[in-house]
């Protein structure tokens, strides 16, 4: 972590990653793409930036989702999207935003919930989660290092990112043999 | 008083618990452990109960038989009382590409581990298959068998992991 670490977003917005993206197919498992640990990025890139950008754009089209990580539109990188805004589960809240090589500091308030994942449509799952969550990475555009200090859905939802980001799904944490369920609900 | 070990399975429709329920309450049969469920439109019911005569109970779920839609069976069995745990619990996760002998190759690795499955759920959702697995095994075993489940896991192209089950949880 370099000196220029602050905690939360700072002035950083999804203005910085230019005009809107472009919504990308999203991957179902089984897929190679889902399951490998996905490669680190300069968050300064235009590459990176595109698709910061085209991660949000995707996001924003599908009903309820809260998160997208880079694998799930088939791109190995360590990106994801993330806007848990007006969950009725959330506490903190930073909004909309993208990361880059997140990685989780700290982690407590361990407690299951219920998650779907856009990946793995036809099923959720009950999965042990930290309700209290410290994550550092790098901001799109800026490539500022950033500390978010967040809990309840958010920190949910950032840890299921950082799964994809690692190569695992929801599936590879669930809570025991009957804690898989068919979805009777698509948002 | 004799144990018995019924199993229920059928085209489901509502009323199968209930029909079934209620024989065996006429016959004063206790319930016991059950598990019931649907899979994939066929209602299961495996159940051990305590009270009537394994012929008695068998002849009193034939007419529920009789339309070909339901076949139970019975049998007595031996009361086994409370098992001992063989090991400390552990969750199988594994999901991947559906292919044949996917639970086989890993239930055998940790069958051949000492490892003890004591519940056990699989799902098909599209093209994906998700095997969900209790296990009792002895943490000393648990990084080789962590191993040989990868080794056997990247043999069928799926993915696999082991963890300790947290007794807390829900």
């Amino acid at each position: 972590m370099n000196r220029e670490e602050r905690v939360g977003l700072g002035d950083w917005t999804l203005d910085v990653l230019g005009p809107p993206g472009q919504v990308r197919p999203v991957v179902s498992a089984p897929a190679a793409v889902l399951t490998r640990a996905a490669g680190e990025v300069d968050p300064t890139a235009e590459q990176t930036v595109r698709l910061a950008a085209d991660l949000v754009a995707t996001m924003r089209v599908a009903p309820g989702c809260v998160g997208l990580a880079a694998p799930q539109v088939g791109v190995g990188a360590r990106v994801f999207a993330v806007d848990v805004t007006g969950h009725p589960k959330a506490g903190i809240g930073h909004g909309a935003f993208v990361l880059c090589n997140a990685v989780v500091v700290e982690a407590s308030r361990w407690k299951a919930g219920r998650e779907g994942c856009m990946s793995v449509p036809d099923l959720t799952g009950d999965v042990k989660r930290a309700g209290r969550l410290v994550v550092e990475g790098a901001l799109p555009g800026t490539g500022a290092t950033v500390r978010l200090v967040t809990d309840a859905f958010e920190a949910r939802a950032l840890q299921h990112e950082i799964d994809h980001c690692a190569g695992l799904l929801f599936l590879d944490r669930v809570a025991g043999a009957h804690a898989v369920y068919q979805r009777k609900v698509y948002l | 008083m004799s144990e018995l070990a019924i199993t229920v399975i059928g085209r489901d429709r509502p009323g199968i618990v209930a029909d079934v329920a209620e024989v065996l309450a006429r016959l004063g049969a206790n319930l016991t452990d059950s598990t019931m469920t649907r899979l994939r439109g066929h209602f299961a019911m495996t159940l051990i109960c305590v009270g009537p005569a394994a012929a008695e109970a068998e002849a009193a779920l034939a007419p529920l038989a009789a339309d070909g839609q339901l076949l139970a069976t019975v049998r007595a069995v031996v009361p086994d009382g409370e098992q001992t745990s063989s090991g400390a619990p552990y969750v199988l996760a594994v999901h991947g590409a559906d292919r044949m002998g996917i639970v086989a190759a890993m239930t055998r690795v940790l069958a051949e581990a000492g490892g003890n499955v004591t519940d056990l759920s699989t799902r098909l959702a599209g093209t994906l298959y998700v095997v969900l697995a209790e296990v009792e095994l002895s943490p000393d075993v648990a990084e080789q068998v962590t191993a040989r489940l990868a080794a056997t896991a990247a043999a069928l192209g799926v993915e696999v992991t082991l963890r300790p089950a947290d007794p807390d949880l829900l």
